[in-house]
Parts: structure tokens; C-alpha cells; sequence
């Protein structure tokens, strides 16, 4: 996927919103690629950007949002696209899944029309070959007796039920990138399990390109390829899947990995950071995370980290390469953060 | 005390911060500012400079309210009489000021006793539900069903004419008026965790609910009690226009306005002035009563991870208020 | 309160529940109404100074018993005894109401909503101390310091009113508010769910820190098994009303004999987990 244009570019992207006391950053130099069947992952706690991310990749910001850098879509800058392009771009370029699908989807009509009412109207499908299509997608995405539930309306469905419809929308679409914002943050945990089930294998299926977005950095790193941990608006590390639980570097990933409790043990005491998360407008000059962070230093405060390689991935801290040091040196992150 | 040390960041001396009252103040002021808004601002300081007038009448009143002098009937502005003087040369600056008490005095009783009734009645509606809801609801609508007006010139038919009797039927009829918002932002509260949260702590319905509900729906209740002392003022004038309520020798808006004679023979200074005033203060109200109930109980500004049904019904009880006129 | 309180094992136990029943009546939207029966016969014990983790999925009951506990709903059938003493019943009188706030306090999901949004957390807090002790000024005012520090608030932060502070901030303005009682049972309704996942980590070693401070016994509702292993010793799986499977939290996450807790652990991403049907 490096030769050709990748299917998704991020270019130094950030985003200011109107303020109290004049535009306050809440996304800063976001750099990242994603190939056709790649799936991205995206965590962070509240005020992260994340989801500002997601917002401004289809183009949809905040009004007085104010857009630097660039978001290409198959090489097409969206900034530049022409009216009509961009709608065609949003409607079948991508697709978002959203956290909760009860308030995207209309209570007082039916799961048929919901489904059925983009192919009628935009592709020009007649009723009846609209129905298979939309049958036909909701048996793709796990849904007995679809023809059923074409009849049913959304609150006589589950959540679960609910967000695979959902899904099965976005199919409709044929997008080749698909967004996913915190899909089965609403959903018991043995639901999330199937409806990730469903993304992970539509993903493969269609070769769709996906960026899942979730607090829940074990979630990203059971479906994605590739993941960005993001802090303050900005991305602090990226780094495989596969390694990150071997190779993470940055101090907050460390802190984000040591603060989940185990399900098969007890920790004698979680690597809580302390402090709260802050937004990136929140953020002093230096490193957004030197607040909170156990090994910083003056330099730390003054100039902000530039995002750099480091055994593997890249990561944006100042020291990382003494810590890990420090850390592979007998003392254990643990303790040295505690 | 080992939790004491661990988990927070900001290791802020701990310098209890006294709070200097006159930064609190002009916290308070800035707030209220934002809250009010450009026109709640103006209404507010209009109807502040009425209130302050009616209080120091005396002071500032040129003349006797009711000092007649024939030689100056009908006269124009002058020096002498500002606004000049009706039909037996009474000062119209003069009985204006003074009118302003009555006309004041009426609605103000109407809304006080109307919320002394229909609070405790939605409180208790709103927090023990079921039967005892339904019988506060129904009775709300009973009389809600009933035109103040109406009721007025029943009172005043049956007790004959005065401010008294006209007092105490509106004050019947706007219990509705107010009841039914309190009863709907407080039936919100209820529901809140903060409020079980407080049951489980042992302390009582009556505590909770004025110490807690009631603090917090208080904007909601002087919004709507401003609209309905403006609609009060109008009815009550009304009334006195009809020579049901406050009776004429008395300076009194309404009785001002009902002077056709003055109208009859071209002079619509002594009538125009008080309807003015009359428009004026109900408009204010109005706009004043929307502003404060503007800002809300302060909720919760951001909820992590709503519940998607609880989240839609509670923005539907929110936008469900009624704020019709009886 | 904060000396390192006996932990005999012969103390009556702080929670136990036996039997416990919850039927609703819902409307069935023709008028007339239906019964759902929320939970079906519950029974399980908290040891004094013990912590239980009760799991489950939405619809399992799990919150429906923590309303039942504090007496925010009442129970169809069986008993609810709190140290030993009877709880099924309402309360007939005040006393009888503090007292049993007195034993049993509970925090709340979602901090944004369960704190009264005009009251700052001092205040809050010392309604509570003045409601529950016959304290002077300057004791009342030692306690709450007291409070305050151990929940690891700021003094600037007790004086903020909840708009001003984070979700984790407010939530250990709960817990303090819960602990002013001087209960001997905390509840923690999901008390931890709705956090950022750092400001998870210190709610939790806050909470350790307190029960191993004060002996206070918990019962922690959640959904996050990883959450019950590590702040309880006992755990119980719940599933539409009832008990699927109770015991040690090492024996049941462990060596689960139920398919539904099997169902409920392999869910959960944990390092190295695959979602189901999916082999890369």
C-alpha cells in the first residue's frame, strides 16, 4: 500500500474552534495514512480529538471550526472538492458508524424505509431491488429473519440489533473507508464482541479501509493493523497492533496500558497518571502530557516533542529513548510512574 | 489518610480562598449580565426605576395625586405640570407616580399567593407521583379551565367592587399558571441521582425539596412568576378600567386609562400615558421572565456516554414545559 | 474512622440478601399492564469488611438490587438485612431512616448528574456530617478536612460547584458525600464505568486505599469483570434476574463452570484477544 496513493492522508491537520477568548486548538499536526483493508485505530481519553478527527475527515466540522492542513481522500484534497464531489464523497466514499445509533436513526419510521430510502432516491433503485439489497445486507451483517426486520421499527430492536443496522446502512452506501466512532461503547460486552466480529470481517470481505476510534486501547489493538494513541490533539504514538504491547514507548501509552485492570489477576496497585486529561487548548508550550507525566523535565515544558521513529513505531516525547533505557535497566515502568 | 497523597495532580497550597466579596459580586453581576442579555437588561433596569419610583412617590411626585385645581383642567405640559393635568386639574405626573403603587401592589399580591398555593402543591405532585400527582394535576386543570377574568367579576358581583375580591380570584386563577411549570421542573429534579442520592443519605422529603428542588428550579419559577405578574397588572388594570377593581378617586393606571371623558373632548395625554406605562412594564416582564427562565437549572454540560432512551426523554421533559397564558 | 479496623470473622455479615425478588409492572401499551420480573430469588452475603462484585449485562438486575439496598425501590419478595438488621420494609420513622443511612451509603454512575448542581462539594459533604453527627463547628470542619484530603480533593476543588470540576473530581466529591454518613457498606453503582480510563485507574487504588483504611465493606455493581478482580474479593454473575454463578473472584473468572461466564470473560478484550470468527 506504500506505492500507490494511499486510500486516506492526513497532513499536518488541526483544528481550531471559536473560544471564549479568541480560537482555541483542539487538534494539532495530525499526520496519518490508511491504506485500502487497513483498519486505524484512534484512542484516547475525553478531549483527546479523536472523534475531531473523525469529524474533519468527512469534512464535517463544528460551525466556526477552522481547518489547517490537509484531508485527501484516494489523493483528493476534500478541502478543495467541489460542492457535488464532496457529496458524492461523503455518500459513497465514506461511512460513519456512530456510538449510539438510536439517535441516527428515525424512530418513527421503519427499518425498510431507513434502509431502502438512500437506494430509491439516490441511486434510482426501484422498491423491490432495494429491499434484496437491503436483505440481503442485513443477513451480511448477522441479522435473522432480515425480511422480518425490514417491517420492524427501531425500538422493537436491540442496541446490538440496532447498531448492526446501522452498519448494514453504511454498506448500502458502498463506502470504500469506513469510521468507526466508539461503535460498541453502548453495547454489553458479549454484543461488542459480535459487532467488532462483524466490522473485522467486512473489513476483509470488502477491503475496506476503517478507522475505529475507542477509549479502550485493548479493543484497538484486537481489530486494527495499525494504532495512533492520541493525547491533547495530538497523536503521541503510533505503532502495530502486534507490538504494542512489547515495544509502547511514549510515558502515556505506558500509563493508558498500566491503568486497565487485569481480568485474570489483581494489581497490587494500578499506574494510575495522575492528574485529568486536558484538551489541547489546555496544554502549555512544551509536551502536552509533561503535567502528568513522571519523567519530565524542564525541556519537557519548554519545547514541544516533535513525533519521531522509535523502535518501530513513531513516538512524540522528548526522553523516550532515556526511559527506555532507564526502564529496561531493572526498574519497572511501574514503579517508576507510581 | 494513605489515600490522601496518591492520585491528584494539582498539589495546590492548600490556601482556602476566602473569596473576597466584591469579586463575588461582580461574578454575580457579569453572570446575570450574560444571563439577561442586551433587552433583559433594559426591561430589567425599566422596571427597576418604576419600583424604585412607587416606593419614594412622595419624594418625587410634583404635586398631590389628587389635588384639584379646575382653573388648570386640560392643561398642557408646562413648567408647572409636566405631562400637564386632566379633566378637574389633577397633575398626570403626579397620579402617575402614585399609581404606580396600586398598580404595582395588585399583581405582586396575585403572584405571591398564587405561589404560596401551587408550589407546595406541585412539590408534592412532583415528588410522590401516583395518586397524589393525579389529584394535583386534575385540580390544576380544573381551574386552569377557568378564566381569571371571569372568575374576578364573579368575586366582585358577589363581594361588590374593590381591589381585595379581584385580588384573591386571580390569585385562584394563576395558581395553574405557575403550578404547572414548577411542577414540571421539579417532576426533572426528582428523577436526578443527586436527588436519590440524598434519600439514601436519610434526609426528608420536605428538606429535600426546598432545600434542594426547589433551589434549583428557582429560576424556572421567577421566570414564569415575572410573566405572570405582567399578565396580573394587565388583568387587574382591566378590571379597574371596568371600575370593578380599584375604585376612582385612587391613582391608579387602569382607573387612568378608563377616563373617556378626557378622550371625548381630544385630550389623550391623561389616557395614552398610563396605557403606556401599562404596555411597558407587561412587555419588560415578559421579556425578563423569558430571560431568567433561560438559564436553566445549571445541568450537566456534558454526559459521558448517555443512555440513549434516558437521554431523549429527558431532553423531551425539558423542551415539554408549558408557558401558556391562563 | 481511620484507624485499621478488627477483622474478626464472626461479625455478622455487612450485606446479606436471602431470596430477594423485584416484579415491575409495565405498561403493555393496550392500556393495561404486564409483570417483569427484574430480579428473581437473589441471595448472597457480604462478609463485614468484605467486598462482592456483582456482573452482569443490562437487563441482568444488577442495579435494580442496588436501588433495592438503599431502599430506592422496594423488594417483591425475600429480605435485605444490612448488619444484621432487617431492611425489607421501608423506614417508619426519621431515626429509623438515618440509621440505616448510617450503615449503607452508594455512589452513583454518572457523576454529571448525581450531585446537586448548586451545592459546592464542601457543602454538600458537611450537610451531611451535620445531618448524621451532633459535631461542633471546628469538629464538623476537622471532619470534613478529613473527608476531603482522603478522597484527594484540593481545598480549592471542595469549594468548585460540580460544573466546575472533571468527572473524576466529582465523582470522589460522591464518594466523600457517601463516606461522610460513616457508613460500613459503600455500594458503588458502576461508580467507575462512566470515567476516563486514567481517571478509572485512580478512582479504583482510591477506593482500595479507603477499604484498607477503614475496613468499610463494598458492593461494587459493574459490567467490567476486570474492574470487579480488581476491587473485590467475592464476585457473583448475574444474568435477567438471576444468579448465574457466586464464589471467589479467582475461582469463578478463573475456572468459570458456568457457559455464561465463560460467554462473559472471553468477550472481554483483554492483551491478545480476537474478536469471535475472525483468524488473521
Amino acid at each position: 500500500m506504500t506505492d500507490a496513493t494511499p486510500l486516506l492522508e492526513l497532513r499536518g491537520l488541526g483544528v481550531q474552534l471559536p473560544g471564549d477568548g479568541g480560537p482555541r486548538a483542539v487538534l494539532h499536526g495530525i499526520d496519518l495514512t490508511l491504506g485500502a483493508g487497513e483498519a486505524l485505530g484512534l484512542v484516547g481519553e475525553s478531549g483527546s480529538g479523536k472523534s475531531m478527527t473523525m469529524r474533519a475527515i468527512t469534512g464535517l466540522l463544528p460551525p466556526g471550526a477552522q481547518l489547517d492542513g490537509t484531508v485527501r481522500f484516494e489523493g483528493e484534497d476534500i478541502a478543495a472538492m467541489a460542492p457535488s464531489t464532496l457529496r458524492r464523497y461523503r455518500d459513497r466514499g465514506v461511512g460513519m458508524v456512530f456510538q449510539d445509533p438510536r439517535a441516527h436513526i428515525n424512530p418513527t419510521r421503519r427499518i425498510g424505509s431507513f434502509l431502502t430510502e438512500a437506494l430509491t432516491l439516490n441511486r434510482g433503485l426501484g422498491r423491490r431491488a432495494a429491499q434484496a439489497r437491503a436483505i440481503a445486507t442485513l443477513s451480511e451483517v448477522g441479522i435473522d429473519e432480515p425480511e422480518r426486520r425490514l417491517r420492524q421499527y427501531p425500538h422493537e430492536l436491540s442496541g446490538g440489533m440496532l447498531q448492526r443496522v446501522m452498519i448494514a446502512s453504511v454498506l448500502l452506501a458502498e463506502p470504500r473507508l469506513l469510521l468507526a466512532d466508539e461503535p460498541t461503547t453502548a453495547l454489553d460486552v458479549t454484543i461488542q464482541a459480535e459487532v467488532v466480529g462483524i466490522l473485522d470481517q467486512l473489513r476483509r470481505d470488502r477491503g475496506l479501509g476503517m478507522v475505529f476510534v475507542t477509549h479502550d486501547l485493548d479493543l484497538a489493538l484486537a481489530v486494527c493493523h495499525r494504532v495512533a494513541v492520541m493525547y491533547a490533539g495530538r497523536i503521541v504514538e503510533v505503532r502495530s497492533a502486534e507490538r504494542m504491547h512489547e515495544e509502547n514507548a511514549h510515558p502515556y501509552t505506558r500509563g493508558l496500558l498500566g491503568s486497565r485492570p487485569a481480568i485474570d489477576h489483581r494489581a497490587e496497585r494500578l499506574t494510575a497518571i495522575p492528574g485529568r486529561p486536558v484538551s489541547a487548548f489546555e496544554a502549555g508550550p512544551g509536551c502536552a502530557f509533561a503535567t502528568r507525566c513522571a519523567h519530565v523535565q524542564p525541556l519537557c515544558r519548554e519545547r514541544p516533542p516533535e513525533l519521531a521513529p522509535f523502535r518501530g513505531g513513531l513516538v512524540r516525547c522528548h526522553r523516550v529513548a532515556e526511559i527506555h533505557q532507564e526502564t529496561s535497566d531493572g526498574t519497572s515502568s511501574q514503579e517508576a510512574t507510581a | 489518610m494513605t489515600a490522601s497523597t496518591l492520585a491528584t495532580s494539582s498539589a495546590a497550597p492548600p490556601t482556602r480562598s476566602a473569596g473576597p466579596r466584591s469579586g463575588r459580586i461582580r461574578a454575580t453581576l457579569t453572570r446575570a449580565r450574560t444571563a439577561l442579555g442586551p433587552s433583559g437588561i433594559v426591561a430589567a433596569l425599566f422596571l427597576l426605576a418604576v419600583v424604585v419610583f412607587a416606593l419614594i412617590a412622595p419624594l418625587v411626585a410634583p404635586a398631590d395625586p389628587n389635588a384639584q385645581s379646575l382653573l388648570d383642567a386640560y392643561a398642557g405640559p408646562s413648567p408647572e405640570h409636566l405631562l400637564g393635568a386632566d379633566g378637574i386639574g389633577r397633575d398626570i405626573l403626579s397620579r402617575l407616580i402614585y399609581g404606580s403603587r396600586t398598580s404595582l401592589l395588585g399583581p405582586a399580591l396575585v403572584v405571591l399567593v398564587a405561589l404560596a398555593v401551587g408550589i407546595p402543591l406541585a412539590l408534592a405532585g412532583a415528588w410522590y407521583g401516583g395518586a397524589v400527582d393525579a389529584v394535583v394535576a386534575r385540580v390544576f386543570d380544573l381551574v386552569y379551565a377557568l378564566p381569571g377574568l371571569l372568575l374576578a367579576v364573579l368575586a366582585v358581583a358577589l363581594f361588590g367592587p374593590g381591589l381585595t375580591p379581584a385580588v384573591v380570584a386571580l390569585s385562584i386563577a394563576y395558581v395553574p399558571f405557575l403550578a404547572r411549570v414548577v411542577r414540571a421542573a421539579a417532576r426533572q429534579q426528582r428523577v436526578s441521582p443527586y436527588v436519590d442520592a440524598l434519600a439514601v443519605q436519610g434526609f426528608g422529603a420536605a428538606r429535600i425539596n426546598v432545600r434542594h428542588i426547589l433551589r434549583n428550579i428557582t429560576p424556572v419559577v421567577l421566570g414564569q412568576a415575572a410573566i405572570a405578574f405582567g399578565y396580573a397588572l394587565l388583568d387587574l388594570a382591566s378590571l379597574s378600567y371596568l371600575g370593578l377593581a380599584v375604585q376612582a378617586p385612587t391613582a391608579d393606571w387602569g382607573v387612568m386609562v378608563s377616563d373617556t371623558d378626557a378622550l371625548m373632548k381630544g385630550y389623550w395625554l391623561p389616557v395614552v400615558l398610563p396605557g403606556l406605562l401599562i404596555v411597558a412594564c407587561v412587555l419588560s416582564l415578559t421579556v425578563l421572565g423569558s430571560r431568567i427562565s433561560g438559564e436553566r437549572p445549571q445541568p450537566y454540560l456534558r454526559r459521558r456516554r448517555p443512555r440513549p432512551a434516558q437521554d431523549q426523554r429527558r431532553r423531551a421533559d425539558r423542551t415539554s414545559r408549558s408557558g401558556d397564558q391562563p | 474512622m481511620n484507624q485499621q479496623a478488627g477483622r474478626t470473622p464472626s461479625e455478622a455479615p455487612a450485606v446479606s440478601a436471602d431470596g430477594l425478588g423485584k416484579v415491575f409492572r409495565v405498561p403493555d401499551g393496550r392500556g393495561g399492564h404486564t409483570t417483569h420480573a427484574a430480579v428473581r430469588d437473589v441471595s448472597f452475603e457480604v462478609a463485614a469488611h468484605g467486598s462482592l462484585g456483582i456482573v452482569g449485562e443490562s437487563g441482568s438486575g444488577k442495579t435494580t438490587i442496588a436501588r433495592m439496598l438503599v431502599g430506592l425501590e422496594r423488594p417483591s419478595s425475600g429480605t435485605i438485612a444490612v448488619m444484621g438488621r432487617d431492611r425489607s420494609r421501608p423506614p417508619r420513622r426519621g431515626a429509623e431512616r438515618n440509621r440505616r443511612a448510617h450503615e449503607l451509603q452508594i455512589v452513583f454512575q454518572d457523576p454529571y448528574t448525581s450531585l446537586d448542581p448548586r451545592q459546592s462539594a464542601r457543602s454538600a459533604v458537611d450537610e451531611v456530617i451535620r445531618h448524621h453527627t451532633s459535631l461542633d463547628g471546628p469538629q464538623r470542619a476537622e471532619r470534613l478536612a478529613e473527608l476531603v484530603d482522603q478522597v484527594g480533593l484540593t481545598n480549592r476543588q471542595a469549594d468548585a460547584r460540580p460544573c466546575d470540576l472533571s468527572g473524576g473530581q466529582r465523582q470522589r466529591v460522591a464518594i466523600a458525600r457517601a463516606l461522610a454518613a460513616g457508613p460500613r457498606v459503600l455500594v458503588l453503582d458502576e461508580a467507575v464505568s462512566a470515567l476516563d480510563v486514567s481517571i478509572q485507574a485512580q478512582i479504583l487504588n482510591l477506593l482500595a486505599d479507603i477499604r484498607a483504611a477503614t475496613g468499610i465493606a463494598y458492593l461494587l455493581i459493574s459490567h467490567d469483570l476486570a474492574v470487579v478482580r480488581q476491587l473485590c474479593d467475592d464476585v457473583l454473575v448475574l444474568r435477567r434476574g438471576r444468579v448465574v454463578e457466586q464464589g471467589a473472584c479467582a475461582r469463578v473468572l478463573d475456572h468459570p463452570t458456568q457457559e455464561y461466564t465463560r460467554a462473559l470473560r472471553a468477550a472481554a478484550p483483554v492483551p491478545g484477544w480476537r474478536p469471535p470468527g475472525v483468524a488473521r
